[in-house]
């Protein structure tokens, strides 16, 4: 006979047994990378890169190195909470780049002023009653592009059962050729102060880590959270649970794309014009970003605060090599490294798991 | 109320040409524990595919706690009250244990959010610990994911399920075929304690030790047909296995196969 008759001996919830969390290995990597940028300052450069080494008693950190760190991942940042998401559905978005240029171009037409310098503006798309509208318009324009984008991918991917990695390049082209079609190439400049203010400044940090907060409540306490988990972990044990699988991968790809939205906005208030290519790449250094942070192309594992911790690594990256006056053809060297490795380890932990259970 | 809790009446499944299972007749009672064997392909799977809804019958009736029922699928079954561990198990590998047993059918505040409403946590948590307790399933950490766990606690999960929702009626199709001697062990300990709590079951099963362990009754399956109903003081070993090689048919099955 076996023991199992003698009742519930080791039945426990022991919060001290949890299993240690993988953000903590993501964020022992940005230590890492920070003392390594920092021997190697102190080595070639003489300075340091995140502390301040003048002879100024006020601060210990470089303020404004870390300011530019952040700012600089912000905007894509946003976009990567969204990927985040797709990508722990055992999903990919490659579209959110193409998505950012489209919608930054539709979004920037309604944001214009009616006059440059005493003269009609000079770039105007639309008729004079399309000008110089509240703010409030061409934001909800710009959540509306980027969430029309996500709703045809969601369906795509859903319902017509096209693997997500095609369903989306398909709308990186599709939404690459909107943009360029839009005002046939040409940018869209001149937006009104109030659309000025959305990106200026430290805006874009805020958003990015109002949004982060946000959507680590939302993925960590709701059912939206936990039903993203389970399709990414196990679709027909979502699908035998009763978890409307379509309906919920049309709401994930949805959230994506307005993310990239506001992403666009966010950008265009900040450049004060919008150009047809913005947003090159974003969709790749959005992906990078999660990876990064811990969240598995297989689905099923990865947070937001993996991913914010991601996006740091790459700022953190970016900046020590401007730092150290490298090259930015090495850096890109060294972040596909990263991301390889990022992916090779996580295979590891998973074959590790398997062989212990 | 009816002390027959589910009923079959010419139960039939054809894949085109290929008879499955013809005319099953088959009644369980309240709390009783029912055995199904017989050799690969003898149209077990296939009895229980048609009454979970996984499959729809050629023909027939099913009659479920009193009522015909014709479910479109295995949610609509679980929701009627039957609860099914399957073959392969249907968790999720990345999620602890509360939120495997209540994924789908989770316990919520402020509903009002949609589908952004709160997980109540804690009340999902005294659910699973009760009804871990009930069955005497030990699992050593409830947080733990299901990917860190052995095949055992998997199935002892999957079963768990089960006596967390208070269902009707629980069918297992195999579920130690894949375990060990211990894990075995373990699974057959729950499935007795299902029995003293009155659940009704229908355990799917190749193994005669476990089965004449566990049941009241057999039903023996050759060909898509049933030949034989047992009372398990009636029978032994040997006899069960000539109905199932075809060597015996049972008197009211004459003619049958």
């Amino acid at each position: 006979m076996s023991d199992a008759s003698e009742g519930t001996g080791g039945l426990t919830y022991d919060k001290s047994k949890r299993s240690w969390p993988n953000e903590l290995n993501v964020f022992g990597a940005l230590i890492l990378i920070i003392i390594i940028f920092e021997i190697l300052g102190a080595v070639f450069m003489q300075q340091s890169l995140l502390f301040d080494t003048r002879d100024r008693f006020d601060s210990i950190f470089n303020e404004a190195r870390l300011r530019i760190i952040i700012i600089q991942v912000a905007i894509i940042g946003i976009i990567a909470l969204g990927v985040t998401q797709v990508i722990i559905t055992a999903g990919i978005d490659l579209s959110s780049g193409s998505v950012v240029g489209a919608t930054a171009m539709i979004a920037m037409s309604f944001a214009q002023v009616a006059e440059v310098n005493g003269a009609m503006n000079p770039k105007a798309i639309f008729g004079p009653s399309f000008l110089d509208l509240p703010v409030v318009i061409p934001v909800l324009v710009g959540l509306a592009v980027g969430t029309l984008a996500g709703f045809i991918n969601g369906a795509l991917v859903a319902y017509a059962r096209i693997p997500p990695f095609i369903a989306t390049l398909g709308m990186m082209l599709f939404a690459r050729g909107v943009a360029q079609w839009w005002s046939l190439g040409n940018p869209v400049s001149f937006p009104t102060e109030g659309y000025a203010k959305i990106g200026a400044g430290m805006m874009p940090v805020i958003i990015f880590l109002s949004l982060a907060v946000l959507f680590h409540f939302i993925m960590n306490y709701t059912v939206y959270g936990k039903h993203t988990y389970a399709i990414g972990s196990n679709e027909a044990a979502a699908r035998m649970s009763g978890i409307n699988v379509p309906r919920h991968l049309m709401l994930v790809y949805m959230i994506a794309g307005g993310l990239a939205g506001l992403a666009a906005v966010i950008l265009t208030s900040k450049n004060l014009t919008a150009q047809s290519g913005m947003g090159l790449s974003y969709e790749l250094e959005a992906i990078a970003m999660a990876v990064i942070g811990g969240v598995s192309l297989f689905g099923g594992r990865g947070s937001i605060i993996g991913t914010v911790i991601g996006a740091l690594i790459i700022g953190v990256i970016t900046s020590g090599f401007t730092f150290l006056r490298l090259g930015a053809f090495y850096q890109e060297m060294v972040l596909g490294m990263i991301i390889v490795g990022a992916v090779a380890l996580d295979q590891w932990q998973q074959q590790r798991a398997a062989a212990r259970a | 109320m009816s002390d027959i809790i589910l009923e079959t009446k010419g139960l039939t499944k054809h894949y085109g040409g290929v008879h499955a299972l013809e005319g099953a007749d088959f009644q369980l009672k309240r709390g009783e524990h029912v055995a199904i064997m017989g050799d690969n392909g003898a149209g077990k799977s296939t009895f229980v595919r048609q009454i979970t809804g996984v499959e729809q019958r050629t023909r027939g009736d099913v009659i479920f706690d009193g009522e015909h029922v014709s479910f479109a699928g295995p949610l609509d079954a679980r929701e009627a009250g039957i609860e099914t561990v399957f073959q392969t198990l249907a968790l999720a590998d990345d999620l602890n244990v509360p939120d495997n047993l209540f994924l789908g059918r989770e316990k919520t505040k402020f509903d009002w959010l949609g589908p952004f409403r709160l997980l109540d946590y804690k009340a999902m948590r005294e659910d699973t610990m009760a009804g871990l307790v009930k069955t005497g399933v030990k699992i050593p950490n409830i947080k733990n994911t299901i990917a860190n766990m052995s095949g055992g606690q998997r199935q002892c999960v999957a079963i768990a399920r089960t006596a967390t929702f208070a269902s009707k009626l629980t069918i297992m199709d195999e579920p130690t075929a894949a375990l060990g001697v211990q894990e075995t062990a373990q699974v057959e300990n729950i499935i007795r304690t299902l029995k003293s709590q009155g659940e009704s079951l229908i355990l799917v099963s190749h193994n005669m030790r476990q089965v004449f362990d566990l049941v009241d009754r057999i039903i023996v399956f050759r060909r898509g047909r049933i030949v034989a109903n047992l009372n398990k003081e009636d029978t032994d070993g040997n006899d069960v296995v000539s109905y199932i090689t075809g060597a015996k048919t049972g008197a009211e099955y004459e003619g049958a196969a």
